[in-house]
């Protein structure tokens, strides 16, 4: 090849890196900073709720997240210092408890059934009622179960009516994260193991589940969250209690009295003029948050072992 | 669905290919599968019509066509795998040995436990190399298996072990592509099925692994009977005994359903076909 030949070409090269230079001042490109500039704005305008709730929830709650929150008793109204919610958080936490273990069984069967066993037809009416279950609010639910069983006797205001509604709650978060996450798994790898001879069921059990496992465990951390933070399905339900009601020693029949939770307390006594309780709403509030924040950075790590 | 009139099965049309390769079947070859007059729906979607051949036993046999005329279909079919997609069904009769596979008393477990299957592309589980290859086993619940010795003759088979043997826990997914087709094909053949399909295991591989894989299938041929699908007329050649040519043609109403255009003898088909269609596509002139 001759040299002037080289030439030539590197000079052709030369100029076709020229034209894809940025132009400086186009029309293009103060577009494009523009659109970067607006929907900047908008992100910082969309997380300052978000800021502002985390910080002033802090400012208001730390100094009052002392031993004595977590130990003793909501104090009386005029008692001008100590108490704390220690029944408040056992309460949430049986409640979520009982939520779970009727939600997370029921959920994650059905998702199993809507994703790997029904018919298309089937499924596309099981997800659209799961939606419209996710889409009820939540103080629905609470009269809903105030009416099955407290109104009736059932269990009257306890534990398990107020766990019971969380587990409505529940549910359609569960059901619908679990088959989002079975309906990643690729279709081939399901084909793979039924053409080994394995079952449909065998194959959910051995390959699709585990696969799955990961998202599904976010999808149930996210709704043990959300129902964590819920007052409406509680006020009807579970009511409140000064007092421990919760008695380890006899865990099954304290589950048929009413009982204490944090958003509950929260509700109760935000509003009041009494500021020994009020400073102890914001520090359940703290506690809340808390926990809004921890499960979800507990379902980002699952998330992490994400196979699909 | 399944059963229909037993009079018509001879078709005219095959035993005239038949005859015209007087060297390609001799009597006592054995067969593996004969499909008699196979329509195959998805709903109402005629995607494969008037199937009639046979797939002899301890040869490999190519399916060959242009892209949507149901080669994937039909193969699967040979497992009844498409008994999981909605909508799916056949009509005519599909042979395995002398039991019609689509009789009611089959249990398509037992059959894909005979027939194995491999993919156009590679699935592993996200298990490790080892469960991969012990799954079939364990599935079919034989205890008495030394699993051990079958995964490392499995992988050997498949001209994998050396590259894997210090990393058998590795999960199957972290393997390059090429390998985790030879592990899917580990895992297919780890069962000792009687027939092993593969639905274009190449496609998405690179000419060393393409090649390796072919000189596989070659190699497992003398043992298994295989049915591959495959759109590289050169690996038709390389590999396969029998070819088998598809083709699709639009009805009236303008979908397009597949048929079986010819087969026979893989030289016969390339070199001198008895459809036009056939030459045209193996010359590649197709439209
Ligand atoms: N699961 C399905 N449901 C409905 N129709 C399908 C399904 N799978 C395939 N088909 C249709 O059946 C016809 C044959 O498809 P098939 O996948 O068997 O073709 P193919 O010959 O394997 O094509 P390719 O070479 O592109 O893989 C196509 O028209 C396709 O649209
Ligand atoms: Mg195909």
């Amino acid at each position: 090849m001759s040299s002037s030949h080289q030439l030539s070409h590197k000079r052709s090269a030369k100029a076709d890196t020229d034209s894809i230079n940025q132009k400086q001042g186009s029309r293009q490109s103060i577009g494009e900073t523009a659109w970067t500039v607006i929907s900047g704005l908008c992100l910082v305008i969309a997380l300052i709720p978000l800021f502002l709730v985390i910080i002033y929830v802090v400012i208001k709650g730390i100094n009052r997240l002392d031993v004595a929150a977590f130990t003793e008793l909501p104090p009386p109204p005029l008692a001008d210092e100590g108490g704390g919610f220690a029944n408040a958080l056992i309460g949430t936490l049986v409640m979520v408890a009982i939520g779970a273990l009727i939600s997370v069984p029921f959920g994650v069967m059905a998702a199993i059934y809507l994703s790997e066993f029904s018919s298309k037809k089937i499924a596309k009416w099981i997800r659209f009622a799961t939606n419209i279950l996710s889409g009820v609010p939540s103080i629905l639910i609470g009269v809903f179960i105030y009416g099955l069983l407290v109104l009736t006797n059932v269990t009257g205001y306890s534990a398990i009516a107020g766990g019971t509604a969380l587990a409505v709650l529940m549910l359609p978060i569960i059901v619908r994260t679990t088959d989002e996450s079975l309906q990643i798994v690729p279709r081939q790898v399901r084909w793979a193991s039924v053409g080994l001879g394995a079952s449909r069921y065998e194959t959910v059990l051995r390959v699709v589940l585990p696969a799955a496992l990961p998202a599904i465990a976010t999808g149930l951390t996210l709704a043990v969250a959300r129902a964590a933070g819920e007052t409406a399905p509680l006020i009807f339900t579970a009511l409140f209690a000064q007092f421990w009601t919760f008695n380890p020693a006899d865990p099954f029949s304290s589950l048929f009295s009413p009982i204490a939770s944090l958003s509950v307390l929260v509700y109760n006594f935000a509003a009041v003029p009494y500021k020994n309780q009020q400073e102890l709403a914001w520090a359940a509030s703290l506690i809340l948050v808390a926990i809004v924040l921890l499960t979800s950075i507990l379902s980002r790590w699952a998330t992490r072992n994400r196979i699909y | 669905m399944t059963d229909n009139s037993t009079e018509q099965s001879t078709d005219q049309k095959s035993i005239q290919e038949l005859a015209n390769y007087p060297d390609s079947y001799s009597e006592n070859d054995e067969t593996v599968f004969r499909a008699e007059n196979i329509n195959i729906y998805y709903g109402d979607f005629l995607a494969v019509r008037d199937v009639n051949m046979e797939i002899p036993a301890r040869k490999v046999t190519a399916f060959i066509g242009p892209s949507g005329c149901g080669k994937s279909t039909l193969i699967r079919c040979l497992n009844r795998l498409n008994d999981l997609i909605e909508g799916f069904c056949l009509e005519g009769r599909m042979f395995y040995h002398d039991q019609n596979l689509y009789a009611d008393e089959v249990d398509p477990v037992e059959v894909r436990r005979r027939i194995g299957m491999v993919f156009q592309q590679p699935n592993p589980f996200p298990k490790s190399i080892y469960n991969n290859v012990a799954y079939g086993i364990r599935v079919t619940g034989k205890k008495d298996a030394d699993m051990d010795e079958v995964v490392e003759r499995s992988l050997q088979r498949a001209a994998l072990w050396d590259e894997v043997k210090d990393k058998l826990g590795a999960n199957g997914l972290s393997l390059s592509g090429g390998q985790q087709q030879r592990l899917c094909i580990a895992r297919a053949i780890a069962t000792n099925p009687d027939v092993v399909l593969m639905d274009e295991p190449c496609s998405s591989l690179d000419p060393i692994s393409t090649l390796k894989i072919e000189e596989l299938i070659r190699d497992l041929s003398e043992e298994y009977t295989i049915v591959i699908v495959t759109h590289n007329m050169q690996q038709a050649t390389r590999v396969s005994d029998i070819t088998a040519f598809f083709n699709a043609q639009a009805n009236e109403e303008g979908k397009r359903s597949g048929y079986l255009v010819e087969y026979g003898p893989t030289e016969h088909i390339f070199n001198s076909p008895q459809q036009e269609a056939t030459q045209n596509y193996v010359s590649g002139q197709f439209g």
